[in-house]
């Protein structure tokens, strides 16, 4: 079968010399509801040697000869189509999947397009699928969209080497994080919650711009973001990973599956990661990156019969880390609250344990329930020099979904409950704070489906919030296809809204000596108000073909408006104050984005994005510090002709963040950055389907913020602060790892 | 849930019809075709077995009037054959009486 596919290929080179009449299309795939673009299929004459396959966007076009009358379309794993007329006309095929054929034979790689926006459904959604996350350099979930133009990734203080993402300018509380829908990185977890999930362990991530399903929570304010973990029944038997960087970071992977039935399944997933060696490359005499260690084990139990219509799922993961900062000098165990030298460490313990349960009548397929159930422990002691933050937190999630028609399928219905309690106890310097969440909410959605042309989905929920008390969050999402599909155009609106964790989500001050102010800290809710907002969106895909090459233009355009924020004040210098907002406080953003393909080989993708994202302060209205204004983004990939499992794969990515607002320091007035570029590469070879070696560099212009702790000199006194980073601190980095996999 | 379930049980009629089709894109219209019959709550097609599974409300229309419905997209269902005209009008790839849906 695999021959057959190459044989024509090759041939179809030597043909395309005497151009004749083209023909030429696209391939689509069905499967699941969801239509996507299908590269690799191969398309060629019946009895004859000229063929191609589809690129990554499922277009071909191939010469056409009089004696040519049978366009055949085939890929493995889905049903052949034959076609005999239309060849004058651009064709459009959908390949379903050949059910017969069971899956075991597909082992041959697909080449599906790797970042995928979603073109059928009425939100903003984009998936990050595996091949795609292959190309980070690594490890965590903090690391895996540094190829996605939608995500800015930020470094969140000259310390513990954390990354923070942010979404439409906003970081990430106010992102919903969803782990297959059950809502995770909440309250405590906020910070470093996304290095706490490995890279090997993600199936694939979803990005929705703008607000949220109201099933999934009121958080989400700029978007949400699902990731889907490597499912027992699906995951390979054994999988290994091992990587190293130059800045003395070795992880080790070990997955292993068992299928105990065709039904049952079971997975032990375990990830350790090491960092032992000291590093200072910006000569501060700080640490850049922490001295860390993690263990990290997820056990799991997927249960799926077809016939009776049950899925189930449990889960177990437990996890402890720890950290290192401070002075490269300094030593736990001599300098400890000593005053001598200044130096840190963050211990963290969390576990959680969650239960899915599905059913679906296989006699009404349109109809289902879902019950799903977590209960989270996360515990995190630390201490920062001189001032120690300890936190636990508990947390117990119920989630009840009952989907159903009105009517007939074009009209759909989800409506169901969730219970949550958060349970918070925080001690920060000597104060102890303690905080109960109990919400009780119901959510109606409803999903008008056109099948072509418009699509919606309204919703609203009601929730019973012992501390916000009991409030609406609407929810309105649009789509209109234009055009044949070749324009796309979406509009969303909605509401969120959150209670602040103020000191889990900028631990960052506490590596400096500014004073905090905070009228009542004991109050509920910290005597804030909770932070309230409404996101609006406009999004435009255009489909396009110019010299024959398919161009994908996309422009997004949202803001989020909100009615109540806690403003995090940076800008008397010594101090950290956080207070309710009093005036305005919006963050906008546009983003023009170009996927194309210069050959069947070789995707590019560009971005440019424009910030303008302001907040009333005391002393008047902002941009918010440690923003860049402007952002352009370039992605490369390469990717050579597959061949018995041998490929070379290579991909280049350019960040340019432009300048940020700083606040002012003792020394220095309120200033504007000098704008950097940050450029990655990576190389990969797979020597064959269980085998492949990668190496890359990432920060390759060696870009370095030098003066990142600022008053490195005086650690303990008032001028001291590593919280004003806006550049990486380590320069250069070069890594190689292995994938191997049964 | 119980009171849906009684219900749609009391008039829920589910039934397999054959229809003539090839591709993802003649799914999309036997389906909507079908969904759009006032009554029929769900439609399924599957080009492999060439049977559209449908669920409706056997007061309110049947397997008949679905087919006729259907075929004046242009595919034949339950033997009610599709006019000439509808099925000219259909691309390329749906014109089931000359492309073979299982290829070789």
């Amino acid at each position: 079968m695999f021959k057959s596919f190459l044989v024509p290929i090759f041939l179809f080179f030597l043909g395309a010399a005497h151009a004749q009449y083209q023909v030429s299309g696209y391939v689509y795939s069905q499967e699941n509801n969801m239509q996507s673009p299908l590269a690799g299929a191969s398309v060629y004459w019946e009895n004859s040697t000229s063929g191609i396959v589809s690129n990554n966007d499922g277009y071909f076009t191939l010469v056409h000869n009089p004696e040519n009358t049978v366009l055949v379309i085939s890929y493995l794993g889905f049903k052949t189509i034959k076609l005999t007329s239309g060849f004058d006309k651009l064709i459009e095929v959908i390949l379903i999947p050949d059910d017969a054929a069971a899956l075991k034979e597909v082992t041959v790689s697909q080449r599906r397009k790797a970042l995928q926006r979603a073109v059928f459904t009425p939100r903003n959604v984009s998936t990050i699928g595996s091949a795609e996350l292959l190309k980070a350099a690594c490890c965590n979930l903090s690391e895996s969209f540094e190829t996605n133009p939608s995500i800015d990734v930020n470094f969140a203080d000259a310390l513990t080497g954390t990354k923070q993402i942010q979404m439409l300018g906003l970081t990430s509380p106010y992102i919903l994080f969803t782990q297959e829908n059950i809502p995770n990185l909440r309250g405590s977890n906020q910070t470093f919650g996304l290095s706490f999930t490995p890279g090997t362990w993600v199936e694939s991530i979803q990005i929705t711009k703008g607000a949220g399903a109201v099933s999934s929570g009121y958080e989400s304010i700029s978007g949400q973001i699902n990731a889907e973990l490597m499912k027992p029944l699906t995951a390979p038997p054994l999988f290994i990973n091992g990587f190293r960087s130059a800045n003395g970071r070795t992880e080790l992977n070990l997955q292993g599956k068992y299928d105990l039935s065709s039904k049952w399944a079971t997975s032990l997933f375990v990830h350790a990661n090491k960092r032992s060696q000291l590093t200072d490359m910006n000569d501060d005499g700080f640490l850049d990156v922490p001295l860390s260690e993690q263990l990290n084990v997820l056990s799991r139990l997927q249960y799926i019969d077809a016939e009776k219509g049950w899925v189930g799922f449990a889960s177990f993961k437990v996890l402890t880390d720890t950290k290192q900062i401070g002075e490269l000098s300094y030593v736990p165990a001599l300098h400890k609250f000593k005053g001598q030298y200044w130096g840190g460490e963050l211990d963290t313990n969390t576990w959680e344990f969650n239960l899915k349960t599905g059913y679906v009548d296989p006699e009404i397929p349109y109809r289902s329930i879902g019950f799903q159930s977590a209960i989270s422990r996360h515990k995190q002691s630390a201490y920062f020099g001189n001032k120690n933050y300890n936190v636990s937190y508990t947390s117990y999630f119920h989630h009840l979904v009952y989907q159903s028609i009105l009517g007939n399928t074009l009209h759909k219905f989800k409506a169901g409950l969730q219970h949550m309690i958060d349970v918070y106890d925080e001690t920060i310097l000597t104060t102890q704070i303690k905080r109960n969440e109990t919400n009780l909410g119901a959510f109606f959605e409803y999903n008008y489906d056109g099948i072509e042309g418009f699509n919606a989905i309204i919703g609203a929920r009601v929730d019973h919030h012992n501390l916000m008390g009991t409030f609406v969050t609407p929810r309105v999402h649009l789509r209109h296809a234009f055009f044949d599909n070749k324009s796309i155009l979406r509009l969303s609106v909605g509401e969120g809204r959150r209670v602040a964790s103020i000191f889990a989500e900028n631990q960052k001050f506490l590596g400096s000596q500014r004073k905090l102010f905070l009228a009542q800290p004991t109050e509920p809710m910290y005597g804030l108000l909770p932070e309230r907002a409404w996101n609006y969106g406009l999004s435009w895909i255009q489909k396009a073909t110019f010299m024959n090459r398919p161009f994908d233009f996309i422009l997004d355009v949202y803001r989020t408006q909100f009615t109540n924020r806690v403003v995090v004040d940076w800008e008397t210098p010594g101090a950290i104050s956080f207070y309710n907002l009093d005036g305005k406080s919006h963050a906008q953003s546009m983003q023009l984005t170009v996927n194309t393909s210069l050959n069947d080989r070789v995707d590019l993708r560009f971005a440019y994005k424009t910030f303008d994202i302001k907040t009333d302060y005391k002393s008047g209205l902002k941009q918010v510090p440690l923003q860049a204004e402007h952002r352009w983004f370039a992605f490369v990939g390469y990717g050579s002709v597959l061949a018995d499992g041998k490929q070379w794969r290579a991909d280049a990515t350019l960040h340019r963040v432009g300048r940020q607002r700083r606040v002012a320091s003792f020394t220095t007035p309120s200033d504007l950055t000098a704008g950097f570029s940050l450029l990655s590469m990576q190389l990969t070879r797979q020597f064959s389907n269980q085998l492949s070696v990668y190496a890359g560099a990432e920060n390759i212009l060696d870009v370095k913020q030098t003066d990142a702790v600022l008053s490195s000199d005086d650690p303990f006194g008032a001028a001291f602060d590593s919280s004003q980073l806006y550049a990486p601190v380590f320069g250069r980095m070069l890594y190689a790892g292995f994938r191997f996999n049964l | 849930m119980l009171f849906f379930a009684t219900a749609t049980v009391a008039q829920t009629q589910k039934e397999s019809i054959d229809v003539r089709g090839n591709c993802g894109m003649c799914k999309k219209r036997i389906e909507k075709a079908a969904l759009s019959t006032k009554g029929v709550k769900y439609a399924n097609w599957t080009a492999e077995t060439q049977q559209l599974t449908l669920i409706y409300n056997a007061k309110k229309t049947n397997t008949k009037n679905i087919a006729k419905n259907i075929a004046a997209v242009g595919h034949e269902a339950d033997s009610i054959v599709a006019t000439e005209e509808a099925y000219n009008a259909l691309p390329a790839c749906c014109l089931y009486k000359s492309v073979s849906p299982h290829g070789g």
